[in-house]
This record gives C-alpha cells, sequence and structure tokens, in this order.
C-alpha cells in the first residue's frame, strides 16, 4: 500500500498549488512501469483529502505506456512484457523514455 | 507539472550526499518476506566484519526480530518500524543515520521491508540496490514485479539447495531478468551451504573499492 504515500504526495501537491480555492480535478501521469494501483490511489486519497479543499476531488488517472529509445540505432518502440531489447538491431543499450512517469499534471480548482 | 515523489528523491539526495562525503557504499537490500534477506546479511557481516567496517539499518513492520539477529553478530545495528507501511523512505533512513557513527564506515547495508513492489519506487539514499529472490518464490516473479528488477544492480537468486525438490526453472527465471534489465549481476547463492556466495561477496567489495577510490579521486 505505497500509493498512501503517493496519495500524501499528490494531496501535498495540489494544496501548494490550489492554496484556498476548491479543488475540483486532479489529472495524473502514471506510467505503465510504476507499482501503483489506480483504484488503490484513489482510496488513499479520499480517505487523506477528507476534510481539505481537495476533498471529493475527481483523480483521472492517465496511463502512460512504456517506451525505450535504442541508444545504438536510436529507434523508440513499445516494450512489451519488459524486454529491454531493441526489436530492430538487437542492442540491449535501450532507455526508457516514458512509463516511468508519477506526475501531476494539471488542476481544477473553483 | 510535479513529480509526486520529489520530496522523498530530495532527501534521498540528501541522505546519498551526506555518504557519499565519507566514501561510504550504501546498498538497499530489497525482496519478498522470507526470500533470506536477513540470513544473506548474517553470511555477509561474518565473511566481511574482519576486513570492512560496516553497519546496517533494519526496516521492519513492527518488530526488531531481524534487528536482534544482526546485533548478535556485533556491528552497529540501527532498527527502524514502519507501523505496518510498506517500505522505507528516504526521510525514515535520515532519521537512522543519525544514529550511526559514520565516520568510520565502509559499507552501509539497509534492509527494507519484505517486498517486491513498494520498495521499489522509494530511493532512499542507496548507491546500489540488490533483490534477494528465494527459489522457493517461483521463476515467474521477475515478469510479476519488473521493476525492482529493472531499479537493481544485482540479483540474488537465494536457496539454490532446494532446486532438486523444486519445479523451479534456473534458466527462465535468469533469462527473465536478464531482458528486464541487460546489465543486472546475477548470483545464484544459498545461505544454508554457502554455494555461489564468493560471487555475491566480490561484487560488494568492488562496489566498496569503487566509492572509496571515487572520493580519493576527488580530494
Amino acid at each position: 500500500m505505497h500509493e498512501m504515500g503517493i496519495a500524501q504526495g499528490i494531496l501535498d501537491i495540489a494544496m501548494d498549488y490550489a492554496k484556498e480555492g476548491k479543488i475540483k480535478v486532479i489529472s495524473l501521469l502514471i506510467g505503465q512501469m510504476t507499482g501503483v494501483e489506480p483504484e488503490s490511489l484513489r482510496f488513499c486519497f479520499s480517505s487523506l483529502s477528507a476534510g481539505t479543499i481537495a476533498e471529493g476531488a475527481e483523480l483521472k488517472v492517465k496511463i502512460v505506456p512504456l517506451v525505450g529509445r535504442c541508444r545504438d540505432c536510436q529507434r523508440e518502440f513499445g516494450i512489451d512484457e519488459y524486454k529491454f531489447v531493441c526489436s530492430v538491431c538487437g542492442s540491449v543499450a535501450v532507455e526508457i523514455i516514458s512509463g516511468r512517469e508519477l506526475k501531476v499534471e494539471y488542476l481544477e480548482v473553483e | 507539472m510535479e513529480n509526486i515523489l520529489e520530496k522523498n528523491e530530495i532527501i534521498a539526495a540528501e541522505n546519498n550526499a551526506l555518504f557519499s562525503k565519507r566514501g561510504i557504499f550504501v546498498l538497499n537490500l530489497l525482496g519478498s518476506p522470507g526470500s533470506g534477506k536477513t540470513s544473506l546479511l548474517e553470511r555477509t557481516i561474518e565473511y566481511l566484519k574482519g576486513e570492512l567496517c560496516l553497519a546496517v539499518i533494519e526496516g521492519d513492520l513492527f518488530t526488531s526480530k531481524d534487528a536482534d539477529r544482526i546485533a548478535r553478530q556485533g556491528i552497529p545495528v540501527v532498527q527502524i518500524n514502519t507501523s505496518g507501511g510498506c517500505h522505507l523512505d528516504a526521510s525514515m533512513v535520515k532519521g537512522a543515520i543519525n544514529q550511526l557513527d559514520l565516520t568510520t564506515l565502509d559499507l552501509l547495508i539497509i534492509e527494507n521491508v519484505g517486498n517486491l513492489v513498494c520498495p521499489a519506487e522509494f530511493n532512499i539514499g542507496e548507491d546500489a540496490k540488490a533483490t534477494v529472490l528465494s527459489i522457493t518464490e517461483g521463476e515467474d516473479k521477475p515478469l510479476k514485479y519488473p521493476l525492482i528488477f529493472k531499479q537493481s544492480s544485482i540479483a540474488v537468486l537465494n536457496k539454490i539447495d532446494l532446486l532438486p525438490y523444486t519445479s523451479f526453472d534456473m534458466t527462465a527465471a535468469q533469462g527473465d531478468i536478464v531482458s528486464i534489465n541487460p546489465f543486472i549481476t546475477l548470483s545464484p547463492i544459498s545461505c544454508q551451504t554457502g554455494e555461489g556466495l564468493g560471487v555475491w561477496y566480490g561484487w560488494l567489495k568492488q562496489q566498496v573499492k569503487i566509492k572509496k577510490d571515487m572520493i580519493n579521486c576527488l580530494v
């Protein structure tokens, strides 16, 4: 249940930005290769945000697919089954360019 | 756009700077409950305490059972109880560092809470992560919990003495781990018999040396 720690991080960021307004929506970017379960995150967030300006806010979760870039042939490709091998040249020098995000994208505040 | 774990990352970087200043190599020891993290630590301390100055931080949900085991080895150990929390975070480690004398330390091993999911997301200021996977857990675990293997510098496959009694497919397990992380070091071992531990000790000593050399170059 590390979603509790992540929910606390989201709440801290949202409260910092919104100051006194009522937070309606928090949009999140969650990478495919993160150990975050969106339903569990919503549950944790709803308990943590009770009694704050973020109480009742909707958490919009966008899952960001896991994409790698081959450092040898520069090709970008979706990574299936966590195989970090270039599908064209076979190189293992693959860097992750998306799929590890844990970010607050934007807030909607009234 | 704000990184949700930014606060943790900042404290982790502060912890790492504190360790780096003194040339201490810090290992975040990960793995499932019962995979053999504490047994590996006991073996490691026994082997290395004559030649290196080491200390341990023990993460545990509620008890001090593991810390008691380590304390019997006669090295400094600090207990962190997470009170049900499933992972250590950087601020918990920061609190524990104050209870350690860092001046003469070469190696600090931080045993995380037994869990293959949560600790992978939280850096605590370590130089490297090591994940212990015991063969009784099944060879499907690397693909089920890829992040922890992606983040680790070494995967220790423990309990190989039990291989004849299980259907564990060592080739498949190692293949999956390497496809997740082509740069990982694999270390099949048995804490029971001592088989394979030489690779693990060698890896650790090399990391300690690299860290020390790095500091000596900077001074």
